[in-house]
């Protein structure tokens, strides 16, 4: 690739890109755009923001409506784990061909969802729509309506054509699907439970990726908090119907669940809170914030918080330390779907030792970039919806050490001759919590301080 | 038991739905054969979650970065059609990215509504997107059609549209060889076996050097192999096509004879002894000249490894999920060693793939399952009806194998949870020999594991 290339590149993306400065007052980035045409983004579209977010429910059936490619695209491709059922774990599709494109896929997708309800009896069906439905104008609702009444069980069209928007259009058009399970009690005939749960929290925007919602609900239970539903990490249809019961909603993830919480908090009265699970400041916060939320009627949880809190740093800091005196000084990159991840990740860098030097993600904010700017160090760059050329021309600039981003940038670090940290769906150990927070260590430290980078030094 | 949702009996109609698909959808296979055009920029028309997935699943394959842009499609787009976005697209791409060649393919989404790839290419050549001396390919790649093989396949004879040209009274001395739907580890295995015989070839695509790069510490947005523009166009002036796979390369072929009066001969791929034989003979004939010693040894080596080891592969029974050229000459290779492939699927669809499993099954004597468009789902319910000793396809079949303690052969697409097929291939008499080796490994490490230990055998 031409220095020339690199030119027109940051020429066309000129205002997606800047760098901090001594005084550190932020400056605007645009960001929350389209993509150009021709751009080679990491970004996705909204059936895939639907299909991450709905796809942790294990009793449920996940039905993709539309060709066999975005079935086979997404088949247990998160690594979401489930404690119990696994139905979700296979791929089922209309496998739309020519002819339901000229006719119409509706009747096949009503004989598809009545067969799999017979022989699987799951819990809940959910019918994603893909791009070619929104153009061949299947009513899929009127088959969800039809089925539901007939077999009696919520059968619920997820609007998620991949043309109508971004993957932040997918997690809203996810969460309105999960809103319509929330407070129902699954039989017509029985009201839903009205009971208030004294104690019980939702957690929004966690899908248990390598079981990180079973540290993290160890945690609030050993905080006497109970976990009403986890959306939608190892959930089940009946937990997500009974969330309306719950106190208090906790909402990590930036984009996916902030709109079903603010929609929960008005329905149901359930204040929520921002967190993040990530990194060591953050997971502590995240406890004593939900501590604070129920001071009120259980005046001692704050101290039982603190006493858990100062027991896990106490055990996990010495562990931290060796790889810290390693990785001591090392430069960090880090390209995330979302920026509120950016947040804890540099964070946690920070204990490591670590700097952050570059710092992007596909879909932040305003206020996720302006955020990111108070907490980077000068001279940091802060990308939006970045590529390929783009991050590999920064990171060598700066000279990181390290890249932390998903599947598609793993192999770009990899040629670079750069460490790699997955922090997106391939993510094989779980990174949340205190425990997280060695892992992460550990596996930072695993890549940094290979010796497989003594036999290929990089060059810029 | 992770699909302990699938149980021996029939009882889910097969015609509305596929479950757990073996297939994916056309664009990947157009995206892939793309990559095997030097300095080519592959490009999706349509939403933007389908380039991200085609990547991502590349990536995951070849554990290499998979470059492509895409027309990022919006509502907007899908009502008033894609002109804009594929004209926006080409013009983004040359300036930003300069490569020499830009290979769009459609997606359902672009083909319902309508685009014609032909006349908008043609605008925007009208209008100044491409530059003078660059290359547009196209190839229409509609999902609900096919499969990736057809992609591959429309893409293939896509560069002979457009680039092929016969300029010569005579043709000259260089055989024409489209590979196949192979790995890059294939494709530089035939190009091996060609310049070993002293035959000049252009082999098209071939994505070796591309998806199987060395680690240099160097990003390159588009690596050193990959066939070029003027080999291409020089295709018009070769001898004769040697196309392997007749689903994946026959389009291009004849489309090459039509266009620029180049004979050609279609063959089932070289994998195994006896396809390898058909190959090399058809090569030494078309091209007049004798085959080496060099590869009369290599053929000599698999053969004594097929003696020596022949009671081990007696009767052993085979299931088989993958794509119908891969499985015809599978078959003839298991076959041809005495084994039994009894339950065959392939995604794909299409009459002619069972027609040419015949000839090796009816040799068999025996009835066997086979369905031709079929998917997993099917094929494990045979498995449970009559359990096989082995089981060949991608990684998805590790459910299978997994549930009912078979030993799986990872062959075809997609591979992502190993590696390997990106640099050795299976194709000629040394792929033969892996192959072979990596099926004895995976039956005797078996019978070592199995046995008793009063018939625990040290030599075998």
């Amino acid at each position: 690739m031409s220095d020339n290339t690199l030119d027109n590149l940051l020429e066309d993306r000129k205002g997606q890109v800047l760098e901090t400065t001594l005084d550190g007052a932020p400056a605007a980035i645009r960001c929350e755009t389209r993509s150009a045409a021709g751009s080679v983004s990491q970004r996705a579209c909204v059936f895939c923001g639907s299909r991450v977010v709905l796809y942790p429910i294990a009793d449920a059936l996940h039905l993709v409506h539309g060709p066999a490619g975005c079935a086979a695209y997404t088949w247990d491709i998160r690594g979401a784990l489930s404690s119990g059922p696994v139905l979700h774990r296979n791929s089922f599709t209309t496998d739309l061909r020519e002819t339901d494109v000229i006719y119409g896929g509706a009747a096949k997708l009503e004989r598809a969802l009545r067969e799999l309800i017979a022989v699987h009896g799951p819990k809940a069906a959910f019918v994603y729509s893909t791009c070619i439905v929104g153009l061949i104008g299947d009513d899929v609702d009127a088959v969800c309506r039809r089925v539901q009444d007939d077999c009696g069980i919520p059968v619920i069209p997820v609007d998620s054509e991949g043309f109508k928007g971004t993957k932040k259009d997918g997690y809203k058009a996810a969460c309105a699907a999960i809103g319509k399970l929330i407070g129902t009690s699954g039989d017509p005939a029985v009201p839903p439970a009205p009971a208030r749960s004294v104690s019980g929290i939702n957690i929004l925007g966690e899908f248990n990726l390598a079981g990180e919602a079973w540290l993290i609900r160890d945690c609030y239970k050993r905080m006497g908090v109970e976990v009403v539903a986890t959306l939608t990490g190892d959930a089940r249809v009946d937990t997500v119907r009974r969330a309306h019961t719950a106190r208090f909603n906790v909402v990590q993830c930036s984009g996916s669940m902030l709109g079903l919480a603010a929609v929960m908090e008005e329905k149901y009265g359930q204040p929520y809170r921002r967190v993040s699970y990530f990194g060591l400041e953050d997971m502590a916060q995240a406890l004593y914030d939900v501590a604070d939320l129920f001071a009120g009627e259980d005046p001692d949880m704050p101290a039982r918080a603190a006493a858990l809190v100062a027991e896990e740093m106490a055990r996990v800091m010495p562990l931290l330390e060796p790889f810290r005196r390693d990785l001591e000084g090392a430069r960090a990159a880090i390209y995330v779907g979302g920026a509120f991840k950016a947040h804890s990740l540099i964070k946690a860098l920070r204990h490591l030792g670590m700097r952050t030097v570059v710092v992007g993600s596909q879909t932040g904010n305003k206020e996720d970039y302006e955020r990111l700017q108070q907490l980077c160090d000068p001279s940091t760059i802060i990308l939006d919806d970045s590529n390929p050329v783009e991050l590999s021309r920064f990171v060598l600039e700066k000279q990181a050490d390290l890249l932390i981003g998903g599947v598609k940038e793993r192999p770009i670090a990899y040629k670079l001759g750069l460490a790699f940290c997955d922090h997106n769906h391939e993510r094989k150990i779980p990174l949340a919590g205190f425990e997280g927070m060695v892992n992460f260590a550990r596996e930072v430290h695993g890549s940094v301080t290979s010796p497989v980078w003594k036999f290929a030094r990089r060059r810029s | 038991m992770l699909l302990r949702h699938t149980s021996a009996e029939t009882t889910v109609e097969r015609e509305a739905l596929t479950i757990n698909p073996a297939k994916t959808c056309q664009p990947i296979g157009a995206m892939y054969a793309a990559l095997g055009v030097h300095n080519c920029m592959p490009h999706s028309h349509g939403s933007q979650g389908c380039c991200s997935y085609h990547r991502s699943m590349l990536t995951r394959h070849y554990k290499e970065p998979v470059m492509a842009a895409t027309s990022c499609f919006t509502e907007g787009a899908s009502v008033f059609g894609g002109q804009a976005n594929l004209l926006e697209a080409l013009g983004n791409i040359f300036t930003i990215y300069n490569p020499d060649v830009v290979a769009v393919h459609t997606t359902c989404l672009s083909e319902t509504i309508g685009d014609d790839l032909k006349q908008m290419t043609a605008k925007a050549i009208e209008s100044g997107k491409v530059p003078e001396g660059k290359t547009v390919l196209l190839a229409n790649t509609p999902s609900y059609a096919g499969s990736h093989v057809t992609g591959f396949s429309t893409m293939v004879k896509g560069m002979v549209d457009a680039l092929a040209v016969s300029t010569e009274a005579h043709k000259l001395d260089v055989i024409n060889i489209i590979p196949g739907y192979v790995e890059p580890s294939d494709m530089e295995e035939i190009k091996r076996l060609a310049s070993a015989a002293g035959v000049k070839t252009i082999l098209f695509p071939d994505t070796s050097n591309v998806l199987n790069g060395p680690m240099t510490g160097k990003f390159r947005m588009y690596p050193s192999g990959g066939v070029t523009v003027a080999e291409l166009r020089a295709t018009g002036d070769s001898r004769a096509t040697l196309a392997l796979g007749p689903a994946a390369s026959s389009a291009a072929a004849k489309a090459l004879d039509i266009k620029c009066h180049v004979p050609c001969e279609i063959l089932e791929l070289p994998i195994g002894l006896g396809a390898t034989d058909r190959f090399i003979d058809s090569l030494r004939r078309l091209a007049g000249v004798s085959v080496p010693e060099s590869i009369n040894r290599e053929r000599g080596q698999l053969l004594d490894v097929m003696t020596d080891m022949h009671q081990y592969t007696y009767g052993r029974k085979v299931a088989l999920a993958g794509d119908p050229d891969h499985l015809v000459a599978l078959v003839d290779f298991l076959v041809s060693m005495d084994m039994q492939p009894i339950h065959i699927v392939s995604g794909t669809p299409g009459k002619s793939a069972e027609q040419r499993l015949r000839p090796s099954l009816d040799k068999l004597g025996r009835p066997v399952n086979v369905k031709i468009p079929g998917d997993l789902f099917q094929l494990h319910q045979w498995i449970k009806q009559e359990p096989v000793d082995l089981i060949i396809g991608g990684t998805h079949c590790k459910y299978i194998a997994r549930d009912e303690d078979i030993p799986l052969l990872r062959f075809g697409f997609p591979i992502i949870d190993r590696v390997g097929h990106q640099y050795f291939p299976t194709v000629g008499y040394k792929g033969g020999l892996r192959l072979l080796e990596k099926i004895l490994g995976l039956l005797m490490d078996r019978q070592d594991r199995d046995a008793p230990e009063e018939r625990f055998e040290l030599v075998m």
